[in-house]
């Protein structure tokens, strides 16, 4: 009887470790920057290659960093929603433009509308590399002082955003 | 004749040769200290757009990117721990094909203690089993 219990009790344990990790994702990697401050940075506008940009101008006030680049297929499917937040002042989008041409960067934004306050030219990723970036569209939550409160790996949509961005929102709000 | 061993020899090549990734094929440092230790950091990282491969093994645009920081880090003189921890940093304990002992890398880092463990007490079951057979045989 005995010989039986013990390998039935181990495949029980193996099917419950092989159900939970089937259910997990395996490309969301929790992010150590969390409750960091947003790296520094010093890198061209995207539109206005003139001018230089830093992480001094997310202060103040809750924004959002998107991480985009036009080659990016998930980038344009969250964009229609990133127009939206632009279009009813949620709240200021700065975009990361990570690994991109500068051409198709900037016809991406005439084609479909610029939603970020700034776009800085990532050209050789390194800001993306300070942020833990591994995948496009990446979103950081930052609160007023530029510390990262929440990071989202993929589109981001109404769903995620009443989920994941809007409660957190308002817990900056209450501060 | 002639002909015939060039053709063996073509036939032969091409049956044991395998298809070879042009991945990172220019030599990162003159220096072949310096070049050993990017082979070997370029390996312990895991490229992370392409999780089962280390940023040696891909030519994914963000392998190709920590490549270059670890090239510079090294010519910039950090030490390869210094250089891990700046990528931990980042990314996390995932990124370290070898991550620290913690309570989350536990199950990793003991598994092979405790499958040697089970192993070890499942055959010394069996010999002993085997030993009382052969204690009962002789008493026979």
């Amino acid at each position: 009887m005995n010989r039986f219990v013990l390998p039935l009790l181990i495949l029980a344990a193996l099917s419950v470790a092989f159900v939970i990790g089937l259910g997990r994702d395996p490309t969301a990697i929790p992010s150590p920057l969390l409750s960091q401050p947003m790296p520094a940075f010093e890198l061209d506008s995207l539109t206005e290659p003139t001018r230089k940009v830093s992480e001094k101008a997310l202060l103040g006030e809750p924004s959002l960093v998107n991480v985009w680049g036009s080659w990016c297929f998930n980038c344009a499917v969250e964009h229609d929603f990133l127009m939206k937040l632009s279009r009813e002042k949620t709240i200021p989008i700065f975009g990361l433009n990570w690994n991109d041409e500068l051409p198709a960067a900037r016809q991406w934004l005439l084609d479909r509308g610029d939603p970020y306050v700034f776009s800085a030219f990532d050209v050789e990723g390194r800001v993306a590399i300070d942020l833990g970036v591994y995948g496009a569209p990446e979103t950081f939550l930052l609160d007023a002082n530029g510390v990262i409160v929440h990071k989202h790996i993929g589109p981001l949509d109404a769903v995620v955003w009443s989920r994941d961005f809007l409660p957190r929102l308002q817990e900056l709000a209450k501060r | 004749m002639r002909l015939f061993s060039y053709s063996l020899l073509v036939f032969l090549l091409a049956l044991f040769s395998v298809p070879a990734m042009a991945i990172d094929t220019e030599r990162a440092f003159e220096d072949d200290v310096l070049q050993a230790r990017y082979k070997q950091l370029v390996a312990e990282v895991r490229c992370l757009t392409c999780q089962n491969q280390s940023i040696k093994d891909s030519n994914a645009p963000l392998a190709v990117d920590l490549r270059e920081v670890v090239r510079e880090q090294i010519a910039a003189g950090k030490t390869d721990r210094e250089i891990l921890a700046f990528l931990q940093a980042r990314y996390g304990d995932f990124a370290l094909y070898r991550p620290p002992f913690s309570a989350r890398s536990a199950l990793l880092w003991l598994s092979p203690l405790i499958l040697l463990l089970i192993g070890g007490y499942a055959v010394f079951g069996v010999v002993r089993r085997r030993a009382g057979m052969d204690v009962m045989a002789d008493g026979e």
